[in-house]
């Protein structure tokens, strides 16, 4: 209950960011729905399902370029946003039959390498996509703070329309599903789970909005280039977020995104030297200090024993 | 058939270092069942530090290699005995991140340290002709030490005690703790041998490629393939998935252009890791 007050609220104050603050405040909210909205895509896969899924930035490259593309054939501007989340859901679910046969470490290098193929694919087709020049994106008119709003709204349409798809999966036979597939998907399968449509559901599903928001990125910026669009940072921010919150719950997406862009911008956007080596440093302190995530940490305890103790085999049978 | 020949031994020598490169992870992989998102890294500062060494100090990198190697060892162990070792038994997400996150670290200190750009130890040995296929010196140089490597690790594995210790844990982990070994030091000193392997690699890349600090996700991926061409944690697996991909990649370079060729070998992989996820050789054990 005070949870959803607290979302509710904070979801006013994004709306209201740009009748009260200037355009680096509309424009550090609008990363704020954008990762979030990222971050609860990755859930249905990797906080529910329990799939170490890496494909993240292919699917939000994908859609970006889906989308630039169509716009660029003059289409009015929600429609190559529609166009890519279609094309993106439909590439997920053809790609799901094929690397969700796989498990664990083979299923994390094979989501990994889509990223690497796309990224190749966007490179050298160059008829098509500008190669490694990248694409201009029509730039939307009426102006700066128009553009800010608009694209402020629609990150965020994308950003409640993932939650309540996460809320509605969390609580349906679906996200069941998903949780005993996380725990054990032989027991699963036993039980009368069909894992197979429920494993492409929840990577469909992952894909879906990344790819509305990676279109909407571009039309933002208006301009990607392969290795903007298909970044491996990207795929790797994203599960990180979701670790900071917690997996598997509805707002620790929310709240891990929001944390860690607030912290990019407010402390290592300083140090920009070390702005790689503190965001390692952040995500080794996040394994070892917070491996639930903030929703799950317990705050009566203190440092989790791991953090301190001496390594040995001790440690080894301890954790396991 | 000259371009064939030409073509083979290129993909030959190529082959090579793939194998080179990818034994060290396959070899973490297969025992620690951890994904070592360093190793790029790991190769790229054998690199740099081969060519400071041959350019600042004027040490030949086939004598820094040796000394270069030891202290990537020390780093890996270090690296493992100290973090990874906490959440080695974690799923693979865990344990994925966590080297994502040291590599971020490693490769930041690394980019400041010896700057990105691309370095080159030029050693001018001439080529030599045979058969109509002109082949530089150096890069045989390199190719033989690679394959000399491998081969030495495969001897160890196989005939040293501490090898058979690794291949013990990689078979069976409870069981070889109940035989006496000390499992956490069997991971430490694997993963400080995969470091070793992948900062010897790195130097002799040095010699034969410019090496810049933005190839380290390069690297990774031609382990990621190799790794699952060949068959996840042998030595032969490696060899196998490394020369098949250096002869794809040559062919497919000749043909069709190198970025395609990089492409194939992608597809290649994930079409085998779809039918086939035990690779070519497809063995569990690790001989």
């Amino acid at each position: 209950m005070r949870s959803s007050a607290f979302f509710i609220l904070s979801m006013l104050v994004l709306a209201a960011a740009p009748f009260i603050a200037d355009n680096y405040v509309v424009r550090l909210c609008t990363f704020l729905c954008m990762y979030a909205a990222l971050a609860l895509s990755w859930n249905f896969i990797g906080g529910y399902a329990g799939y170490p899924s890496f494909a993240t930035a292919g699917f939000f490259g994908l859609g970006a370029y889906a989308g630039a593309l169509t716009q660029n054939l003059g289409f009015w501007l929600p429609l190559p946003w529609l166009f890519a989340t279609v094309v993106v859901a439909l590439f997920a679910a053809g790609l799901g039959f094929a690397i969700l046969r796989m498990k664990g470490h083979y299923f994390a290098i094979g989501s990994i390498s889509i990223v690497e193929i796309l990224r190749l694919l966007a490179s050298s087709w160059a008829q098509l996509t500008g190669g490694g020049d990248g694409l201009n994106v029509r730039i939307l008119p009426g102006g700066p703070d128009y553009a800010g709003r608009v694209f402020l709204y629609s990150m965020m349409a994308v950003m409640i329309a993932a939650f309540i798809t996460m809320l509605c999966v969390d609580r349906s036979r679906l996200g069941f599903g998903l949780r005993c597939i996380k725990q054990n998907e032989d027991a699963a399968d036993m039980i009368g789970i069909d894992v197979t449509s429920y494993k492409t559901a929840a990577f469909t599903l992952s894909a879906m909005y990344c790819g509305t928001i990676g279109a909407i990125y571009a039309s933002w910026v208006a301009y990607i280039d392969p290795s903007d669009a298909f970044s491996i940072l990207l795929t790797l921010k994203v599960p990180v977020m979701t670790l900071l919150g917690g997996p598997g719950t509805v707002y620790g997406p929310i709240l891990g995104a929001w944390v860690f862009v607030l912290l990019e911008e407010m402390i290592w956007a300083k140090f920009l030297e070390y702005n790689r080596a503190i965001l390692g440093a952040v995500i080794v302190l996040l394994i070892f200090a917070l491996p639930g995530g903030l929703l799950r940490m317990q705050w009566r305890r203190k440092w989790p024993s791991s953090v301190f103790g001496l390594p040995g085999l001790n440690r080894l049978k301890e954790s396991r | 058939m000259q371009t064939t020949l030409q073509i083979a031994a290129n993909g030959l020598m190529l082959g090579a270092l793939y194998a080179c490169i990818a034994v060290g992870f396959s070899l973490v992989w297969g025992v620690l069942n951890v994904i070592n998102m360093l190793h790029g890294s790991f190769i790229v500062l054998g690199g740099y530090m081969a060519f400071f060494a041959w350019r600042d100090l004027g040490v030949h990198p086939l004598v820094s290699l040796a000394v270069i190697a030891g202290l990537l060892f020390l780093l890996g162990w270090g690296l493992q005995y100290g973090i990874i070792n906490r959440v080695v038994m974690q799923p693979v997400l865990t344990t994925l991140t966590l080297t994502f996150g040291l590599d971020m670290i490693v490769y930041n200190f690394m980019t400041l340290a010896f700057t990105a750009t691309p370095r080159r130890i030029v050693l001018d040995l001439g080529n030599i002709e045979f058969l109509g296929v002109v082949m530089p010196v150096d890069r045989i140089v390199a190719m033989v030490l690679a394959l000399a490597l491998t081969g030495l690790l495969f001897a160890v594995l196989r005939s040293s005690k501490l090898g058979r210790a690794i291949v013990a844990v990689r078979m069976d982990r409870d069981a070889a703790a109940l035989m006496g070994i000390r499992v956490d030091r069997i991971y430490a000193i694997t993963f400080g041998i995969g470091a070793l392997m992948a900062g010897a690699c790195g130097s002799l890349l040095a010699v034969v490629y410019p090496v810049t600090s933005s190839m380290t996700g390069l690297f990774l991926g031609k382990a990621f393939v190799v790794c699952v061409i060949g068959g996840l944690g042998s030595v032969p697996g490696a060899l196998i998935g490394g020369l098949s991909l250096g002869f794809i990649e040559s062919a497919a370079g000749h043909w069709l252009g190198p970025q395609d060729a990089m492409t194939i070998g992608f597809v290649l992989m994930i079409l085998l890791l779809m039918t086939k996820p035990t690779g070519l050789l497809g063995k569990q054990g690790y001989e």
